[in-house]
């Protein structure tokens, strides 16, 4: 790898320079560097971060890689990578005016990386400088430890997608208390709603005590008032107390719960495994916010590229090259999904309707076609509008808020299907639905989202770790439970349990045969009926066992 | 009348597509197969290690296989691995329809607006592999020929030698080893210069005694010496096996599964990996040994009397003789019985076996042990290790002692057994 050449980095300057007068905002430092195919070999299974600690299954990954190229090249790999300074990866051969499009793309994605609030606890450090130190601390156990450091790197990684992401944020967002002090949180938030479940009259009745407290006695208030929650409940005082010395743990984070409470890696001699998990936990939840914004991601990205492509003056005589190329990229598939076309056409949707005013009260009420239509507020706040997206929302946000039926008829898109044609061994796609509510949830369906799956704090103990999967809609993949349950009865030293829901029976309704018009899929029949039932793994000295609740 | 609907090549998913493939279509080569075979050995070691330190195996020899045309289907092997974890799984309706997608353009709602040929998604490999272990629904579907191909991603005939390459049938190999002057694919520069000099030598242009000063040579196009690709016969070295198994009344039940098993694979895998090239021969034998004519009677025939191995041996010796096999064949035997032999010290037996092994290039002994028999060692058994010769020519003989009941992965690695170097 080397980085480009100064002829390609005055390009870049330029691109930042343009890019920051139409309002993206990121660092100044950025690294570019030239990738050969060799490289990509190498970087693509490590997700294009160089640093990132060696792992035998990204060997195996690289030979697939290598064998499937031979039939089907082109795997999925990205161009930047959101670390301090930002790298992004270049061909050798792209002419310039390629180059100046690839760049902008890269900055769209850079001031992404930089904003979007879902990316908050990547901002403080270089991954590449984390992840290279974390390479040493690997490489460095693997002398002492041998293969066994591999094992506890797969167990790890058999469960890094049961982190407690949106835990992590919410604490870095939480905002500082004003003047009010745990015991007062404590008190209201916890004891009387929880412990206590007091009636909502009697609540509202406390708090009117507690204005009277203040109001009467300044700052002396609160403890006046808590002296008589003294009297009241005299357990309160040692429930704060034991409250206050430890953060209450939900069992959110299955990772940092092995940490924290598995009493094999609290054992001196097991202390390097902590190590190794802390490394796949980090890396994992670096990641997180990556896989969960990638359409805004690369629809931003793509938006500014064409905006800002369009108003540069040095690319004269390439409009027709990045037409092209533009439109390769960033078309809508007749069948299919494209992160860069729906985001960038959703984006550009979502500009247009804030210009005209239209995520207002006013426009919402209106009922009337033609005045919705006509609708126009000139407001000009869109720009302002679609910077306020990019800043506060997510993949599922973004979706969900903004798709709507005027955006489906616009691009004319639908939710396709397909119906297997048995005479002729084809499947057959078809036109399923052209409402935006059906269309979010096909989005939604696509979307990355790993099973909910927590500690039960009651249920584990000495003899148990417990983990209930919080049912929605969708049971697990069952045959990787048995290597997944292995893994965690390693790194727990004993006996792990879980609960979850299958599918007991599937059955389809009969359907009448009905015609069908040439031209046209058959009608689609009912739904099948699914009955399920909750159901017990129990992984005990490598035997697994399952059992019906 | 409807236009024809539209050939859907390739649905994508959001988190198919990504920036360096997509924007500036970079791709990674597909790196040399020597490479990836010297590390796919140290990842099957890692992978065998693996169930030394009791955790499942979890690599697995997958193949890609890209449709072509008039059924030429290039065939990639690769190991794949999964990395399990808990996920959801989207197909638990058990539909043939899978999931829908997105779309854009013209169609009204239930307007077909595109077909899609129905044909193994591209990419997973789909191939069992032996690393996995027991209980895995799929894994005895693969059919003898599919597990040949697997099996060759670890074996190969030992002791190959050089004799008789009469065959050559169709294996060609191309390589940039011919020269041709004027035009090529690749120039070969150190012949361009030594015809060059040869030229300009001619015309006087060079004077070997003062220097030599290239930018004086006259370059005629005539002279540049192309590499050019040239089709080669591969000549490969011919070998026999003679598959010999033992019918006799004590087999029936689960040796004759174990041994027949191990033979189809063994077979299945010869198949393959050497093309026709590989003749091979059949032997039934209870108290008396008769060629049978093809695998399937082999297979298939059913027990008759007593046993006794010699007769087997004696056969082969027989046909190798007759024949004068051992000229112009690499010869390999491979022996399944249960242990039982009435000739218990091997008196017949021995110097059968010790003439077999002045020309065979390998003999695969494999007892599969009844579970209620005598509990030590069986007679075939007591009296190979008796000769000593599974020491003393351990390149030559190999015995393979597993339980009726072996599983199949038991069963491969007995076949690695019998036939590594």
């Amino acid at each position: 790898m080397e980085l480009i050449d100064q002829h390609s980095k005055a390009i870049m300057e330029g691109c930042k320079e343009r890019a920051r007068d139409a309002g993206l905002r990121f660092e100044d430092e950025t690294l570019e560097y030239i990738v050969t195919n060799r490289d990509l070999l190498e970087l693509s299974p490590k997700i294009m971060i160089p640093t990132m600690y060696d792992y035998w299954v990204q060997d195996v990954e690289v030979l697939k890689g290598k064998g499937r190229y031979e039939l089907y090249p082109g795997n999925p790999f990205e161009t930047v990578i959101n670390t301090r300074p930002a790298i992004s990866y270049y061909n050798d051969n792209n002419p310039d005016w390629l180059n100046v499009m690839i760049f902008y793309h890269v900055l769209g994605h850079i001031d992404f990386f930089q904003n979007n609030l879902y990316f908050r606890h990547t901002w403080d450090d270089d991954f590449t400088g984390q992840a290279l130190a974390d390479k040493r601390a690997i490489t460095r156990l693997r002398g002492e430890h041998g293969r066994w450091v591999d094992y506890v790197i797969e167990f790890a990684r058999s469960i890094d997608n049961l982190v407690d992401f949106h835990g992590l944020l919410s604490n870095l967002h939480r905002p500082s208390r004003n003047g009010v002090s745990q015991r007062m949180d404590f008190y209201f938030d916890v004891f009387l709603q929880e412990r206590k479940q007091v009636r909502v009259n009697d609540y509202v009745k406390e708090i009117e005590r507690y204005n009277a407290c203040v109001r009467e006695h300044g700052a002396e208030g609160e403890d006046v008032f808590f002296r008589e929650v003294a009297v009241r409940y005299p357990e309160f005082a040692a429930m704060f107390e034991k409250a206050g010395r430890k953060q209450p743990d939900q069992g959110r984070d299955v990772m940092q719960f092995l940490l924290d409470h598995s009493p094999l890696l609290e054992r001196e001699e097991n202390r390097w495994m902590q190590d190794i998990l802390q490394i796949v936990r980090k890396t994992s939840l670096y990641f997180q916010p990556q896989i969960r914004t990638k359409i805004m991601n690369e629809g931003w990205a793509s938006y500014w590229h064409e905006t800002l492509f369009m108003r540069d003056d040095r690319i004269k005589g390439h409009e027709v090259d990045f037409a092209r190329v533009n439109a390769a990229v960033t078309a809508m598939p007749r069948v299919g999904l494209n992160p860069y076309a729906l985001g960038m056409r959703l984006f550009a949707f979502i500009e247009e309707a804030a210009d005209k005013g239209r995520y207002t009260r006013d426009f919402t009420a209106l009922t009337d076609i033609e005045q919705r239509r006509r609708f126009d507020r000139k407001t000009g706040a869109g720009r302002d509008f679609i910077f306020t997206v990019r800043e506060n929302y997510n993949d599922f946000l973004f979706v969900n808020s903004f798709i709507e039926q005027d955006f489906l008829d616009r691009h004319r898109l639908f939710v396709a299907d397909k119906v297997l044609d048995e005479q002729r061994m084809v499947w057959r796609w078809y036109v399923k639905s052209r409402n935006a509510e059906d269309y979010k949830a096909m989005v939604r369906e696509s979307l990355y989202h790993p099973p909910y799956i927590t500690v039960d704090l009651d249920k584990t103990g000495e003899d148990t770790l417990y983990l209930v999967h919080h049912f929605e809609g969708m049971p697990l993949v069952a045959e990787f439970i048995h290597n997944t349950m292995l893994g965690l009865e390693f790194l727990w030293g004993g006996k792990v349990t879980l609960e979850t829901t299958e599918v007991k029976s599937v059955k389809k309704p009969d359907q009448p045969v009905q015609p069908v018009l040439p031209g046209m899929a058959p009608a689609p029949g009912p739904e099948p009926e699914i009955e399920w039932q909750r159901v017990r793994y129990v992984m005990k000295d490598r035997k697994l066992g399952k059992g019906v609740i | 009348m409807k236009p024809q609907p539209d050939t859907v090549q390739h649905v994508t998913g959001f988190y198919d597509l990504a920036d360096l493939q997509w924007i500036q279509a970079l791709s990674p080569e597909g790196g040399s197969y020597s490479v990836r075979i010297k590390s796919l050995d140290d990842l099957m070691e890692r992978d065998k290690r693996r169930e030394k330190d009791g955790f499942p195996r979890k690599i697995r020899i997958g193949k890609l296989v890209k449709p072509g045309r008039g059924g030429k289907d290039k065939v990639v092997v690769v190991p794949t691995t999964v990395e399990e974890k808990f996920v959801h799984d989207p197909n638990f309706k058990e539909q043939a329809e899978g999931g829908g997608s997105g779309g854009s353009g013209e169609g009204e709602e239930g307007e077909v607006i595109g077909e899609q040929p129905v044909r193994p998604e591209p990419g997973e490999g789909d191939g069992a592999g032996p690393g996995q272990g027991e209980g895995s629904a799929h894994e005895m579907e693969s059919n003898a020929y599919d597990l040949g191909k697997i099996l060759t991603e670890q074996f190969s005939l030992p002791n190959l030698q050089n004799k008789g390459k009469k065959r050559s049938l169709t294996r060609y190999s191309y390589e940039l080893t011919d020269r041709h002057r004027g035009f090529g694919q690749l120039l070969d520069k150190k012949a361009t210069l030594r015809q060059l000099i040869k030229t300009n030598l001619a015309l006087g242009r060079l004077d070997p005694v003062g220097g030599l000063d290239t930018t004086d040579f006259l370059v005629s196009p005539q002279d540049k010496v192309y590499r050019i690709l040239s089709r080669e016969k591969d000549f490969e070295s011919q070998a026999m096996v003679f598959f010999l198994r033992d019918y006799s009344g004590s087999m029936s039940g689960k040796p004759t599964e174990v041994v027949v098993s191990q033979h189809v694979m063994i077979y299945s895998w010869i198949l393959y990996q050497y093309a026709g090239q590989v003749e091979s021969r059949f032997i039934l034998h209870d108290t008396e040994a008769k060629e049978v004519p093809d695998f399937y009677t082999y297979y298939n025939s059913r027990v008759a009397g007593g046993t006794k191995v010699a007769a087997a041996f004696r056969l082969v010796n027989e046909i190798v003789q007759k024949e004068n096999l051992a000229r112009d064949y690499n010869i390999y035997v491979f022996h399944g019985t249960d242990g039982d032999d009435w000739d218990s010290e091997g008196k017949e037996m021995l110097p059968e076996l010790e003439h077999m092994m002045t020309y065979s290039s390998r003999v695969g002994v494999t007892i599969a042990q009844n579970a209620y028999g005598s509990g030590g060692q069986t007679e075939v058994q007591k009296y190979l290790v008796g000769s000593g010769w599974l020491e003393e020519k351990k390149h030559l003989l190999r015995l393979d002692v597993m339980s009726e009941d072996a599983e199949e992965a038991r069963i491969i690695e007995g076949i690695k057994h019998l036939i590594s170097e």
